[in-house]
């Protein structure tokens, strides 16, 4: 506010040591889609790959990689998070890379799974510095477990091969690494990472468990699923003998139906949990912008208030330029320091903005109607801006009216005050404040200017610009172009 | 502007403690207050009971804003007078009010000064147009009516201005006071207020597009 150059926002910006410099560079962050479609900067984060911030198409290829280290993104997971750290590491969408996964963990043979289970146990979590596996090497209880379980699926395995030799064998050996993958990241994941991994198995463990409170609903589901699973499996294992080309795709189709019967409730909480997710971390980013803004703004305007109490003066200006900055944030939702006029109004409002800022009287402006700006208008605010300074600078009065109309031929605009005035035929040809900036310009544009002033009564200075075909009367008139 | 001999009796509606303290404490002796209220509900039991020349009404109340307490006191005594008061002066918020029956529309920013004098003017039965509600006003009551304006119903005693009135309301937009406006127009101060009353009747009663738009956004139509 001591230098007459600076802006007139952020009002505290040159002369507030105690505020914080660094929360100014939003300023020239409010691109075109506005302050809304903004989001707090965070430098530990880069969110520009959830789909919902995107805002536009979805493509595959969202932006480049981040070039960091590959790491597990556990804030976007469904299991490990390996899919969010691989998509952001290398700039795919995240699901594009969940598909690739699941064809992957299909036309491998199984192979997939247990790499994937060994990729969430040996890459670190982003905000991690080590892996899992560092810390279940020193496991050695979970160790065993892990062992212990691997080779009791082992012993499974072996048997149905034994047995069957069908694609239970296939697609169960690489389940053994998985198993005991899983034992090790159970034991020794961080508490958030168990809690997904409950989520998960939870509703798996329900399924045993639910007993007598199951609802009629979920008993035919479950025993639907499993005649299904039943007899899918016994037509896989039995066309182990029987060749007919079409009975294997038969007995995948019946279990298939039989696990989304199953499990298809699950999955789709599941589903609908991560949307709720998203929606709360997006609601969570929003105020945080907000309350970004709000300690930019008002807190700090409050504080340079109360530290300048004994100043009215300087506290009205820092009221009434947080006034304007808060509605034009609201109303108009444009952020503070976007400020390029676009219409007509606006020119005035920034004609408001930058006295109030500059000379420190408040200036009440009225508009009615709007339009766009052409060169006569241009000339007409450049005018009117003269006449406005002229009254902050001479007149002494507490407050300046400026007021400015559209009508469909002419655009005027009256500048007023009720300030000690002057006698226009006492003005010394040398001032050309008045003859020049302000008559010179209108006339040059085709508009005119009259000045009434009287010694005592104050002076108000009328402009009128015709309007010409270029500057057509514009459908958002009134209301919302205005405060 | 006939001065009264007892000063105003007046109601305060609103639900900053402070600021109806403030309000008391500055409005003193110009005025007696003889009810306070925070919010809908209180503030029609207490009108109804001390039945004020003038209430005080803050725009935006917990309880369902402004006009709903306008709405409930007009029906037993339309002889209540009110005059709307709000921080925020978004023009669905002042047409509301002034629709739903209120005789004028300051900001909180006024002066002390300045609200007595709103005060005695809406307890004399003249209307109280802030300059920025001047200019709504001549934005809604455009020149020439929007399409959405031409219809059957379109009643020009009603849904237009008259030259006079236009360029009242253009003055008080400027910030003169009656006054002035009476000198610069070559009128008399009584015929600027009956101008200004007409135009609040024109502003209560036209269904001009602009209008019901705005009264809409308050869902008050």
């Amino acid at each position: 506010m001591q230098k007459p150059s600076e802006p007139a926002w952020p009002p505290f910006h040159v002369d507030d040591p105690g505020g914080h410099p660094d929360r100014h560079q939003w300023r020239g962050q409010g691109g075109a889609p506005g302050w809304r479609a903004h989001r707090a900067h965070r430098a530990d984060r880069d969110l520009q790959d959830l789909p919902e911030f995107s805002g536009g198409t979805r493509r595959w290829r969202r932006h480049r990689g981040d070039g960091g280290p590959l790491r597990r993104d556990p804030e976007d997971r469904i299991a490990g998070g390996l899919a969010a750290g691989v998509a952001a590491w290398r700039g795919f969408s995240v699901t594009t890379v969940r598909i690739a996964f699941v064809v992957a963990a299909l036309f491998t043979g199984g192979w997939f799974v247990p790499l994937y289970f060994a990729g969430w146990l040996l890459i670190p979590a982003k905000d991690a510095d080590a892996s899992i596996g560092t810390k279940a090497r020193h496991d050695s209880q979970g160790v065993a477990l892990a062992i212990g379980l691997a080779s009791l699926l082992a012993v499974f395995l072996l048997l149905a091969g034994v047995l069957h030799d069908g694609v239970i064998g296939t697609y169960g050996w690489p389940q053994v690494v998985s198993v005991a993958c899983l034992a090790l990241i159970w034991r020794n994941a961080p508490e958030s990472e168990q809690a997904a991994m409950q989520r998960l198995v939870e509703p798996l463990g329900g399924l045993g468990t639910g007993g007598g409170r199951m609802r009629r609903g979920t008993v035919l589901r479950l025993t639907a699923a499993v005649v299904l699973l039943l007899a899918g499996l016994g037509w896989l294992l039995s066309s182990h003998a029987n060749l007919a080309l079409l009975s294997p795709l038969g007995g995948v189709l019946l279990v298939f139906g039989g696990i989304v019967l199953a499990l298809g409730p699950w999955w789709l909480r599941i589903a609908r949990d991560l949307v709720l997710e998203r929606q709360a971390r997006a609601r969570a980013e929003e105020r945080a912008d907000m309350a970004a803004r709000i300690h930019d703004s008002v807190l700090q305007t409050l504080a340079l208030i109360q530290r300048r109490a004994d100043e009215p003066q300087q506290v009205v200006q820092l009221a009434r330029a947080q006034e304007r900055e808060l509605r034009s944030w609201l109303f108009e939702g444009r952020a503070p320091g976007e400020a390029d006029a676009t219409s007509f109004a606006d020119g005035v409002r920034q004609i408001q903005r930058d006295v109030e800022a500059r000379h420190r009287v408040p200036v009440e402006v009225v508009t009615v109607g709007d339009c766009e700006l052409d060169d006569d208008l241009n000339a007409l605010l450049a005018a009117a801006r003269e006449a406005t300074v002229n009254a902050a600078k001479w007149s002494g009065a507490s407050v300046i009216s400026l007021y400015a109309e559209v009508e469909p031929k002419q655009v005027e605009v009256a500048v007023r005050d009720r300030g000690k005035g002057f006698d226009p035929d006492a003005v010394p040809d040398d001032r050309k404040g008045l003859a020049e900036s302000i008559h010179g310009r209108m006339t040059r544009h085709g508009g005119s200017a009259t000045v009434h002033s009287a010694l005592g009564e104050g002076t108000k200075v009328t402009l009128t610009m015709p309007r010409t075909g270029s500057s057509a009367p514009s459908v958002k008139a009134s209301g919302e172009s205005r405060r | 502007m006939t001065a009264t001999a007892t000063p105003p009796r007046v109601v305060l509606v609103d639900d900053h403690g402070l600021f109806r303290s403030g309000v008391r404490a500055e409005l003193g002796l110009r005025v007696t207050v003889v009810g306070e209220a925070d919010d809908v509900a209180p503030a029609i039991e207490v009108i109804e009971r001390v039945l004020p020349d003038v209430v005080l009404l803050d725009v935006h109340l917990p309880g369902g804003g402004g006009q709903a307490v306008i709405a409930a006191v007009k029906q037993e005594h339309p002889e209540v007078k009110f005059l709307a008061l709000s921080a925020s002066d978004a023009p669905e918020d002042v047409i509301a009010v002034i629709r739903a029956g209120a005789r004028g529309y300051v900001t909180k920013t006024i002066s002390t000064a300045d609200l007595a004098d709103a005060i005695q003017r809406i307890a004399d039965g003249d209307a109280v147009f802030s300059h920025r509600l001047a200019g709504f006003v001549l934005d809604a009551f455009a020149a020439a009516p929007s399409p959405e304006d031409v219809k059957p119903s379109f009643d020009p005693e009603l849904d237009q201005l008259t030259s006079r009135e236009r360029e009242v309301l253009r003055l008080i937009a400027q910030g003169y006071t009656y006054k002035e406006i009476a000198r610069e127009l070559y009128i008399s101060v009584k015929t600027v207020e009956s101008h200004v009353s007409s135009v609040l009747r024109k502003l209560q009663l036209s269904t001009r597009h602009q209008l019901t738009r705005w009264a809409a956004e308050r869902r008050l139509t």
